[in-house]
């Protein structure tokens, strides 16, 4: 099922070209992405959400993950895929936006990896 | 690469390099089974793993997990590690549990007590994990294990703000999944509002999706939380962005903040209080202003936070649809972004402008920007603004520039994508229904519509089509040249042959006597495309042959030639052949008198809604506010088989069924003399003609009734007959404990440049006090008999939101009859007068109700003629007599309503001394017994 969503929102979202908006509708949502180099970063919200206020959280998160592991490739993402998921409970949660201030998220970052 | 201390886990960074230099799938797999089989051992053998190992193990799978393998062991382990007391591991083991565990798991007890544990310790970091676990999951169980804990933590003064950001958000997840599970403390609610004060700006941003959630269930309770929304607002607005330090994003102060507060204010009505109205308005005009300053960085991420905030308060403004100033700036400003370089920002304006046009504020406005929507259509290039553009056009059409707008929308179609083909279809179908002046023009667009899209016209379109034909003599015989022109082109679509040969059908007879057209040519050419055809059309092909046979019977020999041929009487269709074979013997047995009875031309469909509406709406789901205003409110009516011949009886018996009185309701609509009833369009505007609908008829047989009700309002009407004059009392009653202002109600008439009827209505008072009753007195002057009903129109403020109501006055012909008392001699000399055909009307129809003779006395007395005793020799047939008053003349009614109980149907049967009346007092009536 996971890997079905997945492979969906990949056919939908690699296909558009820097002429498309960065909105796409998908079922009865609507997924707002942003490309950076051969990455993609998705946020599926209800049709009614507002599109550039997520496009800016993908930036904002992005932005986060490059200060945190100094300059962010793909390869940081695979091998610390565990650390990412604390980013991005950090910043989103419940499907919202839970912080934004990337000072005070990788404040938090820096103090649980000087944890044991 | 942040600080990798012995935390790191080498085992797994081998691991996850090992994958990476897999060449093959197979490798790939082998490897990931080979390291399964390694865990499974060591979870099965090792019963001294130590808290590292655990994690270690326990993260391979999580990440095997993430490749899409099943992973179906180790959750034991993971579990274990929450009751560690090192971050690490307790970090990987609450990821396991979020990402892989599922809800049926049995060891849910077991993670709750840990999260519980976690929760009540006195580490802030532990204390977020579990939150978090619990946003993540937020299964009912949870629901019920932490309604109280969480809440706690999110109101307590002790809690440090993460935590309180995690319990809010994690509150929210519950609520989500369990409303009824979570039961919040209500003397909690002011603290809740209260978080929108906060000082730390990350616990606002995370406290107003929760109070969004609440807002959305129980919006009295959280009312005071606009206030404080309002003025959060506004000291973030006139800030400057160096007040907000870390909130600042590209020089925009909080965007997101903002974007959540305009949203939890769009859950309200705009504020009553004048004070904090005018702060708002103030916030919405900064924000309007800003979009005007230069931008202070050329960064993306600049312009995109702020215009995030400005299209949030678009929106507000228009939900609040009050302010016509500022609904004219949003519209100015949208339509600058129309031309902007960024596709989004242009996607973005057509998406907002859409619900623009449904203002009537604004309407206008957005109508100056048609030139750069059709350009969208042509060059943009991505197709989901293309469809905003489309979608855009349709809402921005009305009258007057319908005729540009179909055009280029017709143009556009033939190059448009398949994507979005049949929408557009329907959506020029509708326009040019509904703003057709001349409905030659209509039948022109229609059948260039049906050339151009063919596979892309639904059903529901050409059937369509022939209502509007059938139900409008004046254009029947330009259809059927037209139909029969379009027939010549050489490469036809199905869709066009099926309208044509319907019309042809029915009015092939209209154009025969012109030599290019006689009945053989017009026989002969349809023939040509007969064998080309599916089964379905060769079938409605198959009827309009049996209708030439009437309209034509010069060429009956020829068609039954056609039916008699094998390819149809022995046709592998049963369809086809059962029409042949029945057709056939129709044609042989029948006198011309009864088949011309039988092929009678197709009678005026009753109509409620638009099928092509109830089609647009199926087509998308997506869209939230109906731009056009008219699909929110109508019940769908009746999917309308496609015409067919062998119907008619049943047609017509249906069509006595249906057709109520309101059918002017529609034919009034499609003929264009007003804007359909919610024109008006607000979000919350209400259904105005629905209940109306329901009630009115009943009004028929007494003078007082209730003739519209809202949530808001309720109208009853008082009448008064005096000969053709109708003294009216109208209460209008406000259902609401707050004041409606600037009421003002009026009614006009179907056909304002021959009127039927002079009204004259009182001023009326413009407010209505919370739960009072207002008066307005009138008079009614039938000057001619009639069958448009009038149309009332009212307008208000209801909480400073312009409400607006339309509806057909029940006032029907039959208020203006007078009972007449008669003996049996006299009656039946009267009624031996009326013996013209036009001056005689009768009806024959199945009980509605139980058959009650005393109900059916008193429901023709209440309808205002006599109910005359001892005239007809069966004491159970009614008789009676009634004077219909126009101020110009009199005109004698009489009736005779005879009950056959065993056939549960009544036969009534009118006379009147004017031609037409007899015919419309009939309609009134059936279907009322």
């Amino acid at each position: 099922e996971k890997q079905k969503l997945i492979e969906e929102v990949h056919a939908l979202v690699t296909v558009r070209d820097a002429k498309h908006t960065n909105f796409v509708e998908f079922r009865n949502f609507k997924i707002v992405y942003r490309r950076y180099a051969g990455l993609y970063f998705c946020i599926c919200v209800d049709v009614n959400d507002n599109n550039l206020a997520y496009l800016e959280a993908i930036h904002n998160f992005v932005e986060v993950l490059n200060e945190f592991f100094h300059n962010v490739c793909e390869l940081d993402l695979v091998f610390n895929f565990y650390k990412v998921y604390s980013v991005v409970d950090e910043m989103f949660l419940a499907g919202e936006i839970r912080e934004t201030s990337q000072i005070k998220v990788l404040k938090q970052l820096t103090t649980l990896t000087s944890l044991e | 690469m942040p600080n990798m201390r012995g935390d790191a886990m080498r085992g797994l960074a081998v691991f996850i390099s090992d994958i990476r230099n897999c060449k093959s799938r197979e490798a790939e797999l082998r490897r990931i089974n080979k390291e399964l089989t390694n865990i499974r051992q060591r979870f099965r053998a090792d019963k001294t793993l130590d808290g590292y190992q655990k994690k270690k193990y326990v993260c391979k799978l999580l990440f095997i997990f993430l490749l899409g393998h099943d992973i179906d062991f180790g959750y034991m382990e993971a579990v274990n590690l929450l009751s560690s007391n090192k971050y690490t591991e307790k970090q990987i083991g609450y990821l396991f549990i979020s990402v892989i565990m599922n809800s049926s798991s049995d060891m849910k007890q077991l993670i709750i007590q840990n999260i519980r544990n976690d929760i009540q310790s006195r580490n802030p970091i532990f204390i977020n994990l579990a939150l978090q676990c619990v946003a993540n999951i937020g299964d009912r169980e949870m629901a019920t294990a932490f309604t109280n804990d969480i809440p706690r933590l999110l109101v307590s003064g002790d809690t440090i703000d993460p935590v309180k950001q995690s319990a809010a958000l994690c509150l929210l997840k519950l609520h989500r999944t369990s409303p009824e599970s979570l039961q919040l403390n209500t003397e909690w609610t002011a603290r809740i509002i209260h978080l929108l004060n906060d000082q730390h700006l990350g616990v606002a941003t995370a406290a107003v999706s929760l109070i969004d959630a609440l807002v959305k269930r129980s919006p009295d309770e959280y009312k005071g939380c606009v206030n404080l929304a309002v003025s959060r607002l506004s000291r973030i607005v006139t800030s400057s962005y160096t007040d907000f330090q870390d909130y600042t994003y590209y020089f925009v102060p909080a965007p997101w903040l903002c974007v959540k507060l305009l949203r939890l204010l769009e859950n309200y009505p705009p504020p009553e209080d004048p004070s904090i109205r005018s702060r708002l308005n103030e916030c919405l005009d900064t924000i309007l202003n800003k979009a005007q300053e230069p931008l202070k960085s050329k960064k993306v991420q600049h312009s995109n936070a702020r215009n995030a905030v400005l299209f949030e308060a678009i929106n507000l403004i228009i939900h609040m649809d009050c302010e016509s100033s500022l609904l004219v700036r949003a519209c100015n400003q949208l339509g600058q972004f129309l031309q902007n370089r960024e596709t989004n920002l242009r996607y973005l304006a057509l998406e907002s402008m859409c619900l623009l046009a449904a203002s009537e504020f604004s309407h206008e406005a957005v109508k100056k920007h048609q030139e750069t929507v059709i350009n969208a259509l042509k060059s943009e290039r991505d197709v989901s603004v293309r469809q905003r553009a489309v979608d855009l056009l349709y809402a921005m059409c009305d009258r007057s520039n319908a005729e540009d707008i179909v055009q280029e929308m017709l143009t556009y179609l033939e190059t448009a994508d398949y994507t979005i083909r049949e929408e557009m279809v329907l959506k020029i179908a509708i326009l040019s229904e509904k703003y057709a002046v001349d409905y030659k023009w209509y039948l022109d667009i229609m059948l260039k519509l049906i050339r151009i899209a063919g596979d892309f016209v639904s059903e529901e379109v050409w059937y369509r089509v022939i209502q509007v034909v059938v139900n409008r003599a004046d254009v029947q015989s330009y259809a059927a040249k037209i139909a029969f022109e379009a027939l010549q082109a050489p490469a036809c679509h199905e869709n066009m042959i099926k309208v044509a040969g319907y019309i042809l059908g029915e009015y092939g007879n209209l154009i025969a006597l012109d030599p290019r057209s006689t009945p053989m040519i017009q026989f002969e050419l349809l023939h040509t495309k007969y064998h080309l055809c599916s089964p379905t059309t060769r079938s409605l092909i198959l009827s309009t042959y049996m209708k030439f046979i009437n309209l034509f019977p010069e060429i009956k020999l020829h068609i039954q030639e056609i039916l008699r041929h094998d390819s149809n009487y022995r046709s592998s269709d049963v369809e086809i052949q059962q029409r042949a074979t029945e057709y056939l013997r129709l044609s042989e047995i029948c006198s011309p008198t009864v088949l011309a009875t039988v092929l009678e031309i197709m009678p005026p469909y009753p109509e409620k809604q638009s099928p092509l509406l109830v089609r647009l709406k199926q087509k998308k789901p997506l869209m939230e506010a109906d731009t056009s205003g008219e699909l929110s409110t109508a019940p769908i009516s009746q999917s309308d088989d496609g015409p067919k011949l062998t119907d008619t009886a049943m047609h017509l018996h249906q069509q006595q069924q249906q057709n109520g009185l309101l059918v002017s309701l529609d034919t009034t609509e499609s003929n264009g003399h007003y804007e359909t009833s919610a024109s008006s369009s607000l979000p919350s505007s209400f259904s105005s003609s629905s209940t109306a609908l329901q009630t009115n008829k009943k009004f028929l047989f007494k003078n007082s009734d209730i003739i519209f009700e809202n949530d808001i309002l309720q109208i009853g009407i008082k009448g008064e007959p005096k000969k053709s004059v109708l003294h009216v009392e109208f209460y209008y009653g406000n259902k609401t404990n707050f004041n409606l202002t600037n009421l003002s109600a009026s009614i006009s008439l179907a056909d304002e440049l021959d009127p039927e009827l002079r009204i004259h209505m009182e001023p009326v008072q413009t407010t209505i006090d919370p739960r009072a009753q207002i008066k307005q007195m009138g008079t009614i002057e039938c000057l001619k008999d009639y069958r448009d009903l009038p149309k009332m129109s009212l307008s208000f403020f209801y909480s400073n939101v312009p409400q607006k109501i339309d509806f057909l006055l029940p006032v029907y012909l039959n208020k203006f009859i007078e009972k007449a008392e008669m003996d049996s001699n006299n009656y039946f000399l009267r009624w031996r007068n009326l013996d013209k055909p036009d001056q005689e009307c009768q009806k024959i129809f199945a009980a509605k109700f139980p058959m009650s003779h005393d109900a059916c006395g008193q429901k023709l007395e209440g309808f205002g003629w006599s109910n005359l005793h001892n005239i007809d020799v069966n004491a159970d047939n009614f008789c009676g007599a009634g004077i219909f008053h126009t101020s110009a003349q009199q005109v004698g009614c009489l009736y005779r309503l005879e009950p056959n109980k065993q056939a549960k149907m009544y036969r009534l049967t009118i006379r009147a001394s004017k031609a037409g009346v007899a015919s419309h007092l009939a309609e009134l009536l059936e279907d009322q017994f």
